[in-house]
């Protein structure tokens, strides 16, 4: 056996491993299932919270928020990219407020919003839409400046105007980075939705942790914590696909 | 000031410079590039352009290829027709677009032209058979060898039919067999065609093998020193000039006019 094959059984083995050392635990009472319920029981849970609409329905919440403050904050702040990667008046005009909001983490200013936008969907979206909004603006600007200049000068020499510029050198040269800040802004769209819904909501996979919470139902707070799980999993899936679509060219593309 | 005049081959040179002079504004202080730079290339000659690093001789193409305004002087190159390029500059190193296949980089400068996708589609598919890459049509250049790569810029260069095509040291980094491959492929596609080149390169022994006449700069600021004539008759035979005692005489005569101008460039 190489070792690079044993990696991928203990790749595949060490989840499994820990949950069943959890499992066994659990049911011997070492560990308090009061605190710390076995897995099974988690997923018995999973089961029954699906049957009942209830994860569903708090599931489509938390998605449709991540969906639409993605949209909401990804237009605007690929546009600003290209156009201060493209433009340096724009970039130095743009680049200290950037600078001086990017730092700020977001759920500090979840207060503030809900304060302007109340404690519905606008809110939530909002706060979705401004934690991907500077990670996708930063990398989207730095894909546009790190493009070989080579690449301007060819399509000016074949007579490119502002626009060829942008459709045939800027933008496709700057997805991968826009990919990346995407991908970045994925992560942290999940830490902000789930942190928003604990914080001030009525529905969601945040407002479903911490309604348990109040009610000490550990099993319906670890189902909770799965489903966030794989739902980060399987947006970074989504993500990865369609970016394997939209760049074709790239060496890794090929599988 | 770049006139663009009607072309008339048979009486005008299609590129003429005149005392074209261009001056960088530069970090600290105005760096002088070029500094009275006179020169014509006739209509179908292949004409090389030799100097040391630094002369000015990619500054002189962007500025034949419309990319640079010069501070002074005047530039004649053809005008612009429906469908075509006046001039089609071939740059130095990576020079396709990674993010189009080979088809695409190909059509590029038909797709900005405005060129019908019809008639594109057409006209590139004859100029990747020309330079023998029609299998790869629909591949990426991160797949492609550099040589393969350099075949798709001339190929580019070549589709939007220009009168004129300027080429920046193509070939300085593919390995010297590659080098003396493309060479070959490069006079092929010239006699063909019956383009006017200008041809820019470190190598005094790509200008002998290639041009018709060779051009001297000086060390920076840039002008045209002198030229000489290569006397080889066409089509060539690399293995056959190389023989010529000719070859031998021609190279130290280019190695004499261009070694005060690169001393002079490396000093400090």
């Amino acid at each position: 056996m190489t070792i690079r094959r044993t990696d991928r059984w203990l790749t595949a083995a060490s989840p499994v491993l820990l949950l069943a050392a959890w499992e066994i635990l659990s049911r011997a009472g070492i560990l308090d299932p009061r605190y710390v319920p076995p897995p099974s029981a988690v997923l018995v849970r999973l089961a029954a919270l699906t049957r009942s609409g209830e994860l569903p329905f708090h599931l489509a919440v938390s998605v449709r928020r991540i969906l639409a403050g993605f949209l909401l904050g990804a237009a605007p702040s690929v546009a600003l990219g290209l156009a201060m990667g493209l433009n340096r008046t724009v970039r130095a005009a743009l680049m200290p407020v950037v600078a001086a909001i990017y730092p700020i983490p977001k759920i500090a200013i979840y207060p503030l919003i809900i304060f302007y936008l109340g404690i519905g969907e606008a809110s939530k979206v909002s706060i979705v839409a401004l934690s991907i909004f500077f990670l996708v603006l930063l990398n989207t600007m730095a894909g546009v400046i790190g493009l070989d200049r080579v690449y301007f000068n060819i399509a000016r020499a074949y007579g490119a105007d502002a626009r060829g510029i942008f459709s045939t050198v800027a933008w496709p040269g700057a997805l991968p980075a826009i990919f990346t800040g995407l991908k970045l802004g994925m992560g942290f769209a999940l830490i902000v939705i789930v942190g928003a819904e604990l914080l001030g909501s009525d529905a969601g996979i945040g407002f479903m942790i911490w309604q348990s919470y109040q009610i000490f139902d550990v099993e319906k707070m670890f189902a909770g914590l799965l489903v966030t799980a794989v739902l980060g999993w399987g947006a970074t899936m989504a993500l990865d696909a369609v970016e394997r679509r939209a760049l074709p060219w790239r060496p890794w593309a090929q599988l | 000031m770049i006139t663009a005049t009607v072309r008339d081959a048979l009486q005008r040179p299609p590129v003429a410079v005149s005392g074209l002079t261009h001056v960088f504004p530069g970090s600290r202080e105005p760096v002088t590039a070029l500094a009275g730079v006179s020169l014509a290339v006739r209509a179908g000659e292949f004409c090389a352009l030799i100097g040391p690093s630094g002369c000015g001789k990619t500054t002189l193409l962007h500025i034949l290829a419309g990319l640079i305004t010069p501070t002074a002087g005047t530039v004649t190159v053809p005008a612009r027709a429906n469908g075509r390029l006046p001039t089609a500059l071939v740059f130095q190193g990576v020079s396709t677009f990674p993010w189009f296949t080979v088809q695409q980089n190909i059509e590029y400068g038909l797709r900005l032209l405005g060129v019908p996708l019809e008639v594109r589609r057409e006209r590139a598919a004859r100029h990747l058979e020309q330079v023998g890459l029609a299998a790869f049509r629909d591949a990426y250049p991160h797949q492609l060898s550099e040589g393969m790569r350099q075949r798709v810029s001339i190929a580019r260069a070549l589709a939007v039919d220009p009168d004129v095509l300027l080429m920046d040291e193509p070939f300085a980094n593919l390995d010297e067999q590659n080098r003396l491959l493309l060479q070959d492929e490069l006079l092929r596609l010239w006699q063909a065609s019956g383009k006017t080149v200008l041809f820019v390169t470190h190598s005094l022994d790509e200008a002998i093998r290639l041009a018709d006449r060779v051009l001297i700069m000086t060390a920076r600021p840039g002008r045209v020193k002198g030229e000489v004539v290569v006397p080889f008759v066409r089509p060539r035979d690399f293995r056959e000039i190389r023989r010529d005692p000719a070859y031998g005489a021609l190279s130290a005569r280019l190695w004499d006019e261009l070694r005060d101008e690169v001393l002079k460039a490396a000093a400090p």
